[in-house]
Formats: structure tokens, sequence, C-alpha cells
């Protein structure tokens, strides 16, 4: 397949940076979109030019390390994939694909299509975890979890960390990021003791981080590779207000 | 000088052995830890539960890892599940069965008492991992639920739907967390780490590179734990991520710690079949299918071009089924991946080039409903219909071996510490738990009892004799190291030739695959040997890494860690050539039972080969050295899943 890409091209986070055309021909159908970057680096490395900088690592789907906007979607339009799930095959031969990074202002860019997405860790480090000190933890199945509570908090847990459900939304919110962690530990009885404390210090590092507000437009449940339902932002809504309220009346 | 070869193996009956051990241990008091700093390399199930452990304990603790961040270490791609000696099924397990199992499965290559030590901390990873908030598969009770995998004859596997390993690097990720919020772990994502600095004979600091901004710089430490994995990629094509490398084992290597049975390297039996050059890496379909799916090819050539089901049952062999009645379609690994390799190379393979074997669902969905497959297995039927085209609820999927899993890695003693004195080794990285062959759901289970449940105990009764012995960074061992790295690093980007770096590194991985992969033999190991200094000197001459050292530059990155793929390939080879015999994976040619299965020689290699770097900078051949294996508890048997 012939492919004509426009690719975001920026030497390192000061200086601008500019989209730029390649051709990419004789692409096999089977290739990644990864891959077929990965061809394309291969000829300009030949050719005296430096290849394009982007990030993967996994390449299945799960590491949540690649992090491209193609044709102005997050993990372009195969949903739901993360972008190295995307094949060739998918597009039309001849396409002109575009491919940029994550634009969120919380994710500064690196260089060229990767981006510095440590804000999420630091959302995590805020407190999304339960405090179980290795050698103190109780016989496992002394703490039952109701099979429903326990599936749903997997559905919460499967987030890949990307970053896409910031890059998606208008207001580069990442309430779905931080929803998705704050259910999955208040559904267990396990992350019931830091459940007040956990959501409040999450999304206070969340607002500190610079990114947006939910405004309900769900563009991030729609390119989540994980599937991560938006009723969990709900979830964090009610996790929130009952945290504040149980705040202002002291407990 | 290889400092020190014992393995230090506790006396006492082998139930009693690490109780003993622990009670023994020196330890840190509580005010002492603060004054110890710890660095880990990596951040997957090992260096994540350890960094996270040891700054519980109140050690300063830094931690390294190439990604972006520590969530992303390829423990997280690990699919199927984690193994534990809980017996909640009431079928007959304990310890001692996981422990057997384990031998047995490892093809009685591996320490006793390190196994019945893993198989002894397994219930204790499940109870942590449940406290943590991992979202285990639950039964309608509340209670946890259990799945079969290869090799055992019991359920053992507790999992979280086709994601275990992202859940459970997830919850020591949170741990981690906690303790970089805590302030005794400090993180350096996307450093990496390009040598160990050995001062006086013990492990004393690294020096790493700050892969954005190309920064050198050194780390002093009072002890070292390498946890970075396996060196799958030396073949080019795995299942490994892209940047998994051998090059922090590597160059620990190089600095005399000795690297032990570096041929034994796991094949999967069930991933997606390879499809063309251009391809970037090979995609796991998780063992767990296998509960399920049954394995198949046509009886005759002339069936293999035929749609699947167009064949009717008496022109199909369930091969697995057929050799191994009492395991079946759950032989381990090593097994069903030389079964696959075997008919395919009677002609029987299905796909393109004849490299497939199906992977077939329909008796299942007959017995069970499609709605409990999707249940069980549904992302990983969508994983494959991405990537194939191809719905395995109407076909049947096709699947065929790849690289995996490495059960060599840095020789360790039963303390998890190298022949260097202060350098641990944990996890994939290190040689010690799965002999020739690992069991599914084990990996897993070693990574955890490493960082959560040994080096918390075995560390301290080092750092107990090295109060105040932590070198300033400045100390000339550093400088020494440092001034090497920049070298390397020059002499890298000096080449200019015209060739990409995965076009050699692809060329290498092919060799090996061919030679050093499901089958190995004298000839084609010793022309192999012959044609690696070649390619070698090739690529020193011709590849091309553009840009420069100051700056975030992936090509660079990937070229030291090609260049020692180039150097640890001779290496794997070599010990491939020593071992001749046949065990678990590593399957010599020359020596097969009747029914060809591996033929094990225990009078002549039940032993560990700890290979020693010679040679001052330049390559030499390796020095051997031996650690015999004693078995006290199991007996020696040919190992029978039929």
């Amino acid at each position: 397949m012939n492919f004509k890409l426009r690719v975001w091209r920026q030497k390192d986070r000061q200086s601008p940076g500019k989209l730029v055309d390649y051709d990419a021909p004789d692409i096999p159908p089977q290739a990644s979109l990864l891959e077929m970057l990965d061809i394309v680096n291969e000829r300009l490395l030949l050719r005296g030019e430096e290849p394009i900088a982007f990030d993967s690592d996994c390449r299945e789907g799960i590491c949540g390390t690649c992090s491209l906007t193609v044709n102005g979607e997050a993990h372009g339009p195969d949903h739901p994939g993360a972008a190295c799930e995307l094949y060739m095959r998918k597009f039309r031969d001849g396409e002109t694909i575009a491919i940029e990074p994550f634009r969120v202002k919380s994710f500064p860019i690196v260089k060229d299509l990767v981006v510095d997405r440590s804000a999420l860790d630091r959302i995590v480090q805020a407190g999304g975890f339960i405090s179980a000190r290795a050698g103190s933890a109780p016989e496992a199945n002394s703490i039952p979890v109701p099979k429903h509570a326990a599936d749903v908090a997997m559905e919460a847990a499967a987030c890949i960390g990307c970053g896409a459900c910031a890059a998606a939304c208008p207001n580069a919110s990442a309430m779905l990021f931080t929803a998705a962690k704050v259910s999955h530990l208040a559904l267990l009885p396990q992350g019931e003791p830091e459940r007040t404390k956990r959501v409040i210090n999450m999304v206070r590092a969340m607002d500190a981080e610079g990114f947006g507000n939910c405004t309900n437009t769900y563009e991030c449940e729609a390119v989540c590779p994980a599937e991560i339902s938006a009723s969990f932002i709900a979830k964090l809504n009610r996790e929130y207000s009952r945290a504040s309220l149980k705040r202002s009346a002291g407990e | 000088m290889i400092g020190d070869f014992n393995a230090h193996i506790p006396h006492g009956p082998i139930d009693r052995k690490w109780t003993n051990h622990k009670d023994h241990a020196r330890l840190v008091n509580p005010n002492n830890r603060r004054k110890f700093e710890i660095i880990v390399v990596g951040s997957g199930l090992a260096g994540g539960s350890a960094a996270a452990t040891l700054g519980e304990l109140g050690y300063r603790v830094k931690c390294f890892c190439y990604q972006d961040s520590p969530r992303r270490a390829h423990s997280i791609a690990a699919q199927g599940g984690i193994n534990a000696a809980k017996n909640y099924q009431n079928d007959g397990d304990s310890v001692y069965r996981l422990f057997y199992d384990t031998i047995k499965g490892g093809d009685f290559r591996s320490r006793e008492a390190n196994v019945y030590r893993l198989a002894e901390v397994s219930a204790n990873i499940i109870d942590q991992c449940v406290a943590q908030g991992v979202p285990f598969a639950r039964e309608y009770s509340g209670y946890l639920a259990n799945r079969s995998f290869g090799g055992a004859q019991v359920s053992r596997t507790f999992y979280a739907r086709g994601q275990t390993g992202q859940q459970l690097l997830l919850g020591c990720y949170s741990a981690l967390c906690r303790q970089i919020d805590a302030g005794t772990v400090q993180m350096f994502p996307q450093t990496e780490m390009l040598d160990v600095v050995i001062v006086d004979g013990h492990a004393k600091g690294i020096v790493t590179r700050d892969l954005r901004t190309g920064k050198i710089d050194n780390h002093a430490a009072d002890a070292v734990v390498l946890a970075t994995g396996g060196y799958g990629n030396v073949f080019y094509l795995s299942t490994n991520a892209r940047g998994c490398n051998v090059t922090a084992t590597y160059r620990a290597y190089k600095k005399g710690a000795l690297f032990a049975n570096p041929c034994f390297t796991q094949i999967h039996p069930t991933c997606i079949p390879h499809s063309g050059d251009y391809q970037s890496k090979l995609t796991l379909m998780s063992e767990s299918l296998r509960n399920d799916g049954r394995v198949w090819v046509p009886k005759r050539k002339e069936g293999c071009a035929k749609p699947p089901n167009e064949i009717p049952e008496s022109g199909r062999d369930y091969y697995l089924e057929r050799k191994y009645p009492s395991y079946g379609n759950l032989a381990p690994r090593d097994i069903s991946s030389r079964a696959a390799k075997e008919v395919c190379d009677e002609g029987r393979g299905v796909g393109p080039g004849g490299r497939g074997v199906y992977l077939d669902f329909a008796d299942a969905i007959k017995r069970l409903g499609e709605q409990t497959i999707r249940e069980r297995y549904g992302n990983l039927f969508e994983v494959y219909e991405k990537i194939t085209g191809e719905n395995a609820y109407e076909v049947p999927m096709r699947i065929y071996p790849a690289v995996h899993y490495t059960m060599g890695g840095l020789w360790v003693d039963y303390n998890l510490m190298s022949n260097l004195p202060g350098l641990f080794v944990i996890g994939e990285a290190n040689f010690s738990d799965h002999g020739a062959n690992r069991l599914g759901a084990s990996a897993l289970m070693q990574g955890l009892a490493d960082g959560y449940f040994v080096l918390p105990y075995t560390l301290p009764n080092y750092l107990a004799g090295q109060v105040g012995k932590r070198p300033p960074n400045d100390h000339a061992e550093f400088k020494r190291a440092e001034r090497d790295v920049r070298t390397k690093i020059d002499n890298l980007l000096k080449i200019n030739g015209n060739r990409s770096l995965d076009s050699i590194h692809r060329e290498l991985g092919l060799l090996l695959w061919d030679k050093c992969g499901m089958a190995r033999n004298k000839d084609g190991l010793e022309e192999t040997l012959g044609k690696i200094p070649e390619l070698r000197e090739r690529f020193w001459r011709e590849v091309r890494v553009p840009g420069d050292g100051e700056d975030f530059n992936q090509s660079l990155e990937r070229a030291g860690r090609v260049a020692d793929f180039l150097e640890f390939a001779e290496l794997m080879c070599i010990d491939a050539l020593t071992r001749d015999e046949s065990c678990g994976a590593h399957f010599r040619e020359e020596h097969q039972t009747p029914e060809g299965e591996a033929l094990r020689d225990d009078e002549n290699f039940a032993a560990v080969f700890a290979w020693e770097f010679q040679g001052n900078g330049q390559i030499a051949t390796p020095k051997s050295h031996r650690e015999p294996l004693h078995f006290e508890t199991v007996h020696l048997a040919q190992r029978s899943y039929k």
C-alpha cells in the first residue's frame, strides 16, 4: 500500500514544531502503524535524515507507552485500541495520514511525537494506592469481595495509563484516568480506610498539574483503548462530594 | 578472580531452610536503615516490589527504569496468571507439589532450596496482592477463583482476566508510588544503566544515561539490585517489549558477575505466527487458552491448504492429546513448542509458509457456549482479530512458538546475591528458579517473591557488614566507568555507515532462531559461533547511528543494546555447545529418547554453568565454572507427561 504522511517534527520542548510531509510507499497491509513508522524511519536513516522519534514498547496494547494522535484522533480511528494495535489495512490505499503527538498542556513535548506524561504518575503518587505494607497482609480469602464489585473494580483497573483521555478531551481533562483509579480502589473493601483521603488528594494533584475539568463530552470514553466507561467519572464526582461532605462535617 | 562462588544453601531439612536462614540472618536496626542507599535497576514486578518494600523498611532507595513510567515495565504484558500453593480448590495442591512441579518442569536443572522457598512464599504473594487491591477473578461467593496452567494437574493459578501481569504490576506500582510520595524512593524514569561500578570487589554504584537529555551520571550506593528482565530480544523477534535488553546484566557480566545457563531460553508454544520482514515483535496468546482450545494439524500434508472447517474429524491430528494423554493440551511449554515444530517440519503446518498449527475452540464453544468462552478469553480473541483479521469464534486460531522468556541470567546464591558482593539480581534477570524450562504463571510468582519476600531478608544480611563503606561518587572507579561509557557512546556515533540497526539485529535473530532456537546441534552451533564475530565486525563498520549523545536519541539507545546482544549471542551459543545434553528447553538433537524427548545426562550435566568474562575489554572465550546441583529431596527422573 502507499501512503502520504504528515508528521509533527519538533526538535525539543523549546523549539517550535511543524508538520512535515513524507511519502510512505510499499507498506505491507499487515504492518501496524508503528511498523509503518519503523519502515519510514529506516528509509530516512539511509537517506541521511534524522528518524522520527516516537514512543512505543510492548506493541500489544497493554503498556500504554504509545501516544499518537492519528488523523486527529487519539490512537487513531480503530477504537478501542492503542496506536500500536492500529493496522495499515484499516486505511485506504493512497490516503494521507496525519500523525501528531498527544496534545495536552500537561504533557510537554520531548521530541517529535514523544510527550512527557509524568503528570499522571504524580496523580497516582498523591494517593492512588492502598497502604498495605509487605508482610502485613491477612489471608487472602479472609476478605471476600462480591463478584460484581470485583468485576467492576477490574473494569476500572484495566486503565493502561496512556493519557488518550486527556488528549481527546476539549478541556484536556484527566478525569477518566483519575476516576478509574479512584473507582477501582473505592469499590473494594480493602480500599475503604483511605477512601476519603485518596479522592481528595488525587483530585487536588490532578488540578495542580493543570488538567481541565469534565464537561461531559465523552470523547475520553470514545478513544480509551481499555474501554473505561465515562460513568466512572460520575463515580469520581460522587466520591469527591462524599469525601468533601465528610471532611466538612469534621469526620 | 570470581568473588564468592558459593551457593550458600542453608543446612537442615528442605522445609526448614528458609525459616532457619531468616532466623539467623543479620538485621539492620530501624535507625540505621536510612543511612543506607540502595539502587534498584528496573521497575517491573521484581524491581518495583523490591524498591517499594525496601522503601517501606526505611532504606533510601533510588529506582531506575528506561520506560517513561515505572508502570510500563514489561511484566505488564503477562496475561494468564500467577501460581500459588493455596489449595483453595481442595484438589491436592501443597507447597511440596508446587515445588515438585517446578523442579520437574525445569527438567531438574534448578536448585532445590531456591525452588522450595519460592513455593513456600507463593501463598503470601496472593495475600499481599489482595491487600493492595489487585482485582483477581472471584467466584459468586466472593472468594478467589483459580484456573489451570501447563505442567500441573491442580488448579493453582490466580488471574485477573487476561491481564494478570498488568494488575500485579499496577499493584506494585501503587506501592512504589506510595513510597515515592513518602520520600523513601527516588524514581528515575527514562534512565538507563550503562555500567555497574565495582569498588574493592563490591558493587557500589552505577553509571546511567538520562535518555531525555543524554546526561551521564554516577550514583553511589551501599548495594545494587538488578531487576532488568530477560534477554529474549537477542532473537530480534520475541514476545518481549521493544525496549527489553541484556545491557544491564551483560555489562555486569563484563565487570565480573558470572552469567549462568544463558542457553536456557523459553520458546512459548502459543503465539501469533510470524507474517513478514517488516514485523517488529511477536504477540503471545496466553497459555490459559489451552485450557479450552484443542491443538491440531491435518493428518496429511495435502490437507494443509484447505480451510480448517472442511477438514473432517478423521483428518485431524490432535497431536498433543495423542502423544501426552495425561496432560494433553496442557503439556509444558518446551514440549508443546517442540511438538509444533515437529509437525510443521513434517510439512503439516498451516497458514502462510506452513509455520502454524490450529488452536481450536469449536468443541469448547459447543460444550460451554460462546458466551462462556467470551467471558474467559474475550480480550485475547479481540487481540487475535486485530492482528490477523480473523474471528477465532468461527475459525480456529493459528499459532506458532515464539521466544518468550529466558531462564538463564546472572548467577546468584541463595541470598540472590551474585558472586560480586553487593550485587543482587532478582526476577527474570537471575537464573535461579526455573531450571531449563519455566512453567506457565511462575514468572510473576518469582518476580514478586524475590521483591516482596526474599530480598527484604537477604539484603540486610549483606548491609549489616557494610556500615560506612559507601564510596563517594567521584571515586576513581566511578570516573573510570564513566569514561568507558562515554567512549562507547562516541564510538557508536562515529561508525557512520549505511545500514540500519534493525537490519543487523534481524540478521542476528534469524541466525540464532535457526541454530540456537527450539533445536540445536553441534555443527549448527559451531557454524553460528563462526558467524557472530563477523556480524559484530560488520555492525561496527556498517551501521549508522544518527544524531548525537547530548539529546533524546532513540537510535543511540538501541545501538548500545544491539552491540551488547551481538556479544551476548556468542556466550549463549558457547553455553549451548558446552551443555552436551538435552534438558527442558535446551534440545540438542544429538541427545533424544527413542520417542524424540529431551534426553538428560545427569552424570555429567546436573550442574549450573556459570561463565566468567575473559579479556580486557576485548572478547575472548569465557571461562566456565560449575555449580553441581544436589538433589536431596526429589529423585531425578525422566520427565514424563504421557
